[in-house]
């Protein structure tokens, strides 16, 4: 009897899970700050050298790179069933699959060269 | 021995409009909260070109922050933090219940499968800001 084909859906829908718990525990508050008190000037900013060294701290680049990774991957995941099922692009399924994981790749790819480098 | 026929008919499947989402509130919700991971995305990827201009320069920084600015930039920034919202209520109300439901094999009271959620995102909500504002 020969084995089945593994399925990619459980490694997957596990990155979407987590993803989901980051996305809700931690995006609001940076969006809340670094996308609408910092800029309207509600609240005065940290600076570059503030902002430079809090980003440079190992904790904050490992928190980073989870944070964004698993994101990523949440999004990706999401945004292919909203395309498929949500827009009836069904018969797309497998482009969607490559544009989506494959943007969430390149997106982990950037996230840690950027945090590399920083 | 029975004679069957080669005919399979097709199965039927009903057509479903482009815009079946609007026909009721709740189906506008789920498509709501299904859309709110390509604002997830986009602010991933605004996270990495503030990453990249920290990394160059001071000035380089100094611009991303002018353009953060921008009216523009505000009022998508506000509609994000929307859906971020819807994303987080909607993820903490539905899978504790879910998963403590799998755990002990019967329902429980929102109040306690969710409310740990919620005071673990006050939590954590706080002490970001705090670093975020220099304090810690």
């Amino acid at each position: 009897m020969s084995a089945g084909k593994r399925s990619n859906e459980p490694l997957v829908w596990l990155l979407f899970g987590v993803g989901g718990f980051f996305a809700a525990f931690f995006l609001p508050v940076h969006v809340l700050f670094y996308g609408l008190l910092f800029p309207s000037g509600l609240v005065h900013a940290p600076g570059y050298q503030a902002t430079l060294a809090l980003v440079r701290h190992p904790l904050a680049r490992l928190y980073l790179f989870a944070l964004l990774t698993l994101c990523f991957f949440h999004a990706a995941h999401r945004m292919r069933l909203t395309m498929s099922d949500v827009l009836n692009l069904r018969h797309l399924n497998t482009v969607l699959a490559f544009l989506c994981y494959g943007g969430a790749i390149v997106g982990t790819v950037f996230t840690v060269w950027l945090l590399m480098t920083v | 021995m029975p004679q069957y026929t080669q005919y399979q008919p097709k199965a039927y499947r009903p057509r479903m409009s482009a815009y079946w989402y609007l026909d009721q509130w709740r189906y506008l919700r789920y498509a709501l909260r299904e859309a709110s991971s390509f604002f997830v995305a986009y602010f991933c990827v605004l996270t990495l070109v503030q990453l990249a201009a920290l990394g160059t320069s001071a000035t380089r920084y100094a611009q991303f922050e002018a353009c953060m600015g921008s009216p523009v930039m505000i009022i998508i920034n506000a509609i994000a933090l929307a859906f971020f919202l819807l994303h987080a209520i909607t993820w903490f109300n539905l899978v504790p219940r879910v998963a403590m439901r799998q755990m002990l094999g019967r329902p429980t009271p929102d109040a306690i499968s969710s409310g740990p959620n919620y005071l673990l995102w006050f939590g954590a909500t706080v002490i970001l800001a705090l670093f975020f504002l220099g304090v810690l």
